[in-house]
């Protein structure tokens, strides 16, 4: 009970507690991991559904589906050939049926002048580039995920140590000028901070790369992290603005709980009152709300690959989209759904690690 | 002792809190004292200051929002003037507390047993091992049952009267010698009341501690405390012992406390007798007697009551009133008008 | 000085008008327990498992129990807030067990409620002028000289300014707050009123300053409450009967003065003989007399077989497991006296409290 002027009321009566039944952990990542499944078919119908139906629905012909496989320098009769090798003539359950076996068996194509295999995981074939996505997609993995993976380091580091470090000294100076840096980062456009530092530090000081390379890791590690060194702190200022503001909120919540005055009051060292009791709990939304950042970014963080010409999963796409690919484009769309849906399990699964109230549902 | 202090000896604790809207003077010259083995039963509604006094004790305001004053003196220390860090490691060592809501006073992502663990190597330095069956066998003297299993269940895994006395458990883990109880039973269903101040009485004469309990249920009071302080607007109206306090009351705020509770071991009366108003503002306290704008005997003050603050003054033998009415008017009004109409006669 | 138990004024049971108001038969409510994707459906939380009682025009009733006894779930059940599992809830002569949310719209005008906590019971976004005068809006009620009036004068009869109008709840005192409450609950003028927990949540003086406020406004206003509280001296002074509810099902009823002089359902005896007395001179005698209950309260999602106080009783034998025992009138106990038990306290009985030695015996009234 916090000390209070005139009027305030001690608590209702709080509920004694019945002793539940503890479900136990694995019981609660098998229903996840179904309804993850699930979840996964559901996507792909949505994702079929836009690429298939919904021009249909308003009221694109078989025709105007197949001419942009076949791309726009077609003529009428191999647009013809491709709405039969494509089978966009059959009904629709059959067409995602087949799309869908396509998947885990793979498929074969007739471009019109010969069979292509497609080898599962077949997300697609594109007929313009003359090979299947996958191939592509995996090629690209590793540049995304490199991109994603170590600007989430950054990002995760400064935004949580500044918020905490802001809830601790909330009103100071360096609360007010983190929190005003915080929003500024949140609200400027990616395209734009990227564009002003590769001007500044690429061309102007000539201390980063320019952009449009990309070293793999096993090649030289040293020159990857320099490509690499701009598009990440780039991409982590934003997100580290986001995280600093919501670990803020957070400790700041959790500095104010009754467990903290408790553990105060057993004689512990403020420095573990503040990590072990607070931040252990204001971590709880951060890292659910990371593993969902990181699930969609793996998807292609389309804007940083296009500012800085890196070729990965979100320039494919955008490559695609220009030209009309529409296999590239399904491709990703359907690995970005994926790593979405999984990135979704692993944050409820170690909320339940984390939160042991979880576990009773 | 040295100094002749008692074993605790607060003397005229000042807590203020600086705030926008100006003054909170939560606690405004309390002074009191305590030995082993002894009870003292702090009473007050919201806003007297009694839980932000008890926070004053273990040293838990934040400097930087509260202005502390005065002296607090726990086995010859000084407490409020001392280091925070030579504070900090009498903390569930010499002096503990127990708090109001268990479920929300523990942190829900440790077992009972980590918890319990932590409190006891923070002053102890043993192993984990250790340290973990001690953490067992206090869970079984505070009668939670099995207590080798109970140990790795989580605070919400545990029913609430339970779940208190796990909470009593990790305050007793070091053996301190003085325990603060705020409202321990207020959230908890009458009969786990019954349990847990049964439990609190055998721990106190196991331990000889010196128990301070907080609560603003003179029930509880009366079936625990040896001595009483009553607060109101951050200073002590009256003090005495239980027995003094509920058999000789001379404060109109006590009468009035007495007055306003239905009593199951009085008959039933047609009306309860609250005390008129409501508790005060702690930033404009009223001027003079704090109580004087609910108190009903203000006008035979002669005026003192608005104007000058009365002191606590020794009404003959220990028994302190804060009062400006003489000691025979106030027993007087005691003996012919209050305790029969308490009584329904 | 009087024998605790004899009441000097307020007559316990009032004569006169004895026509019933609200008649509850067999009600029950389950919430169903669901596993799994499918919500498979594995069992239930009998929150109310089975009560009758009836309340009469003008009386108190005191709905009585710990946390979990499901007091407050009956309490929606009566206001129909929630619906019955089954059962009856017969207000006025009228069922309105399963009446849809249309018909019940104009009776409850009749039928209001008070709730506990007075800091999240209302809108924080509303004046009380907003708040009190809704019920004459939302039932399309006109006044004779307009619904602000209304207002003040029902703000006036709770003890509050009428000039307060257009503040916000906030700026009000819990004890106020519980009043601008109770001057909403009161707007339309009901005749049953429901009131959970009324007072627990506000300080001791203010506790009585609303206690008194409710007593005469029964008065005035020829009310018939049901008090649902944990406090029983709250529920001795306030009610003319009680009602004890332990885990979904009423185990003793009884005038106010009978029940409190005779309980005769052991938990009633420990119940009351746990509440602590504010007399540090009977401090050993209480220690002596007091039932201590051993154990927690059995989960209400599979209570136990027959009597369900009986993991928890000290008189409970064989024939508690197996024959639940009903409620009904004991020998020698006035009529309205009932009890659930196979083995009810009697007068000369000596309490053999679980860890207390030699028991004294009852004295009477205590």
């Amino acid at each position: 009970m916090k000390a209070s002027a005139a009027g305030a009321c001690r608590p209702a009566r709080v509920r004694q507690g019945r002793r539940p039944q503890p479900v136990s952990v694995v019981s609660y990542i098998i229903r996840r991991l179904i309804g993850a499944v699930l979840t996964l078919l559901v996507v792909s119908m949505i994702t079929f559904g836009i690429f298939y139906l919904v021009p249909r629905w308003v009221g694109a012909s078989a025709a105007d589906l197949a001419s942009r496989y076949v791309g726009r320098t077609a003529n009428a009769e191999q647009v013809a050939a491709a709405v039969k090798a494509l089978g966009l003539d059959k009904p629709f359950y059959v067409q995602f049926w087949t799309w869908l076996k396509a998947i885990f068996v793979g498929a074969d194509f007739n471009t019109g002048t010969s069979i292509e295999h497609c080898p599962a995981p077949c997300l697609g074939y594109s007929f313009i580039g003359r090979n299947p996505v996958w191939p592509d997609l995996l090629d690209r993995l590793p540049v995304t995920g490199s991109l994603a993976l170590g600007a989430a380091i950054i990002w995760l580091v400064s935004g949580v140590a500044i918020g905490v470090l802001s809830a601790l000294r909330r009103g100071s100076f360096f609360d007010r000028t983190a929190m005003g840096v915080a929003l500024a980062g949140v609200s400027l456009p990616i395209f734009w901070t990227g564009i002003v530092c590769l001007v500044i530090f690429s061309y102007g000081l000539g201390w980063t790369a320019p952009g449009g390379t990309y070293t793999p890791i096993e090649q030289n590690p040293a020159l990857w992290a320099y490509h690499l060194i701009l598009p990440w702190i780039t991409l982590a200022l934003l997100f580290s603005a986001a995280y600093a503001r919501l670990t803020r909120a957070g400790m700041l919540e959790t500095m104010g709980e009754d467990y903290i005055r408790t553990a105060r009051a057993k004689g512990l060292e403020e420095r573990t009152v503040v990590t072990r009791h607070g931040l252990r709990a204001a971590l709880t939304p951060i890292v659910t709300i990371f593993g969902l950042d990181l699930g969609l970014l793996l998807g292609g963080a389309v804007l940083t690959e296009s500012t800085f010409s890196l070729p990965g999963l979100g320039k494919y796409a955008i490559d695609g989209i220009i030209a009309s690919d529409m296999p590239k484009v399904m491709g990703v769309t359907l690995l970005a759904a994926f790593f979405v849906v999984v990135a979704n399990l692993i944050v409820d699964v170690l909320y339940a690690v984390i939160d042991p109230r979880v576990r009773l549902g | 002792m040295p100094g002749g202090h008692s074993f605790l000896d607060v003397r005229d604790l000042r807590i203020h809190f600086p705030t926008d809207d100006g003054l909170v003077k939560s606690v405004d010259g309390l002074s009191f004292a305590l030995d082993r083995g002894r009870t003292l039963g702090i009473v007050g509604e919201s806003g007297s200051g009694k839980s932000v006094t008890s926070l004053g004790v273990l040293g838990l305001h934040n400097r930087r929002n509260a202005e502390v004053s005065g002296e607090i003196w726990l086995d010859g220390s000084e407490l409020v003037g001392a280091q925070p860090e030579a504070v900090r490691k009498m903390r569930g060592r010499k002096m503990a507390m127990i708090f109001q809501d268990p479920l929300s006073a523990m942190h829900p992502y440790y077992t009972v047993g980590v918890q319990i663990i932590e409190a006891y190597r923070v002053h102890n330095d043993v192993s984990k091992a250790v340290a973990r069956k001690h953490a067992i066998d206090m869970l079984g003297r505070v009668g939670i049952p099995q207590p080798a299993r109970r140990v790795d269940d989580y605070p919400h895994q545990f029913s609430g009267g339970m779940r208190q006395r796990a909470m009593i458990a990790m305050a007793l883990s070091c053996d301190p010698e003085l325990l603060i109880a705020d409202e321990p039973t207020t959230a908890l269903d009458v009969t786990v009341q019954a349990q847990i101040l049964d439990l609190m009485r055998t721990l106190q004469q196991e331990f000889n501690s010196a128990l301070i309990i907080i609560t603003h249920d003179l029930g509880v009071v009366a079936e625990l405390a040896d001595d009483v302080l009553v607060m109101y607007a951050g200073k002590c109206v009256e003090y005495g012992t239980a027995t003094t306090i509920f058999e000789h009351a001379e404060h109109p705020y006590t009468w009035g406390l007495l007055g306003s509770m239905p009593r199951l071991d009085r008959a039933v009366t047609s009306r309860l007798l609250p005390i008129a108003g409501a508790p005060p503002s702690l930033i404009n306290v009223p001027s003079g007697c704090a109580f004087h704008p609910r108190c009903v005997y203000e006008p035979r003050t002669g005026g003192l009551g608005s104007t000058v603050v009365p002191e606590l003054a020794d009404a003959g033998g220990g028994h302190l009133v804060r009062c400006h009415l003489p000691t025979a008017e106030r027993r007087r009004i005691w003996a012919q008008d209050i305790k029969p109409e308490m009584e329904g006669a | 000085m009087t024998e605790p138990g004899e009441n000097t004024s307020k007559p316990a049971g009032k004569p006169g008008t004895s026509e019933t108001l609200l008649e509850v038969r067999g009600l029950e409510k389950h919430f169903p327990i669901t596993k799994g994707l499918l919500k498979r459906r594995i069992g239930a939380v009998r929150a109310v498992d089975g009560i009758d009682f009836h309340v009469s025009s003008g009386e108190t009733l005191g709905l009585v129990g710990e946390s979990g006894c499901g007091k407050s779930t009956a309490g929606r059940l009566v206001t129909r807030l929630l619906e019955p599992t089954s059962g009856s809830v017969v207000f006025e002569g009228r069922d309105i067990t399963h009446l849809d949310q249309g018909p019940l719209r104009p009776l409850r005008r009749d039928m209001q409620m008070i709730f506990q906590d007075p800091y999240s019971s209302l809108n924080p976004r509303h004046t009380v002028g907003a708040i009190v005068g809704a019920p004459f809006r939302i039932q399309g009620v006109k006044t004779e000289h307009g619904t602000k009036r209304a207002v003040q004068d029902l703000l006036k009869l709770v003890g509050l300014n009428p000039e307060h109008y257009n503040r916000y709840p906030h700026e009000f005192s819990g004890g106020q707050r519980q009043r601008i409450g109770i001057a909403r609950t009161l707007a339309l003028r009901p005749k049953l009123i429901i009131a959970d927990e009324p007072v627990s949540a506000l300080d001791v003086s203010i506790q009585a300053q609303v206690v008194n406020l409710l007593e005469d406004l029964q008065e005035e206003l020829g009310l018939t409450y049901v008090v649902i509280a944990h406090d029983l001296s709250v529920v001795r002074h306030i009610s003319d009967r009680v009602a004890v509810m332990y885990l979904g099902k009423i185990m003793e009823t009884a005038d106010r003065d009978e029940l409190y002089a005779r309980p005769r359902h052991p938990y009633t005896v420990a119940l009351m003989s746990a509440v602590p007395v504010p007399d540090p001179r009977r401090r050993s005698s209480a220690m002596r007399e007091r039932v201590l209950l051993s154990g927690d309260v059995p989960s209400p999602i599979d209570p136990p077989s027959g009597c369900r106080f009986r993991t928890r009783c000290w008189k409970a034998q064989e024939v508690c497991a197996t024959e639940e025992p009903p409620l009904i009138a004991r020998v020698g106990d006035p009529a309205g006296h009932l009890t659930a038990c196979h083995f009810p306290v009697t007068d000369d009985e000596q309490i053999a409290g679980r860890t207390r030695p030699a028991p004294a015996p009852i004295p009477q009234g205590g």
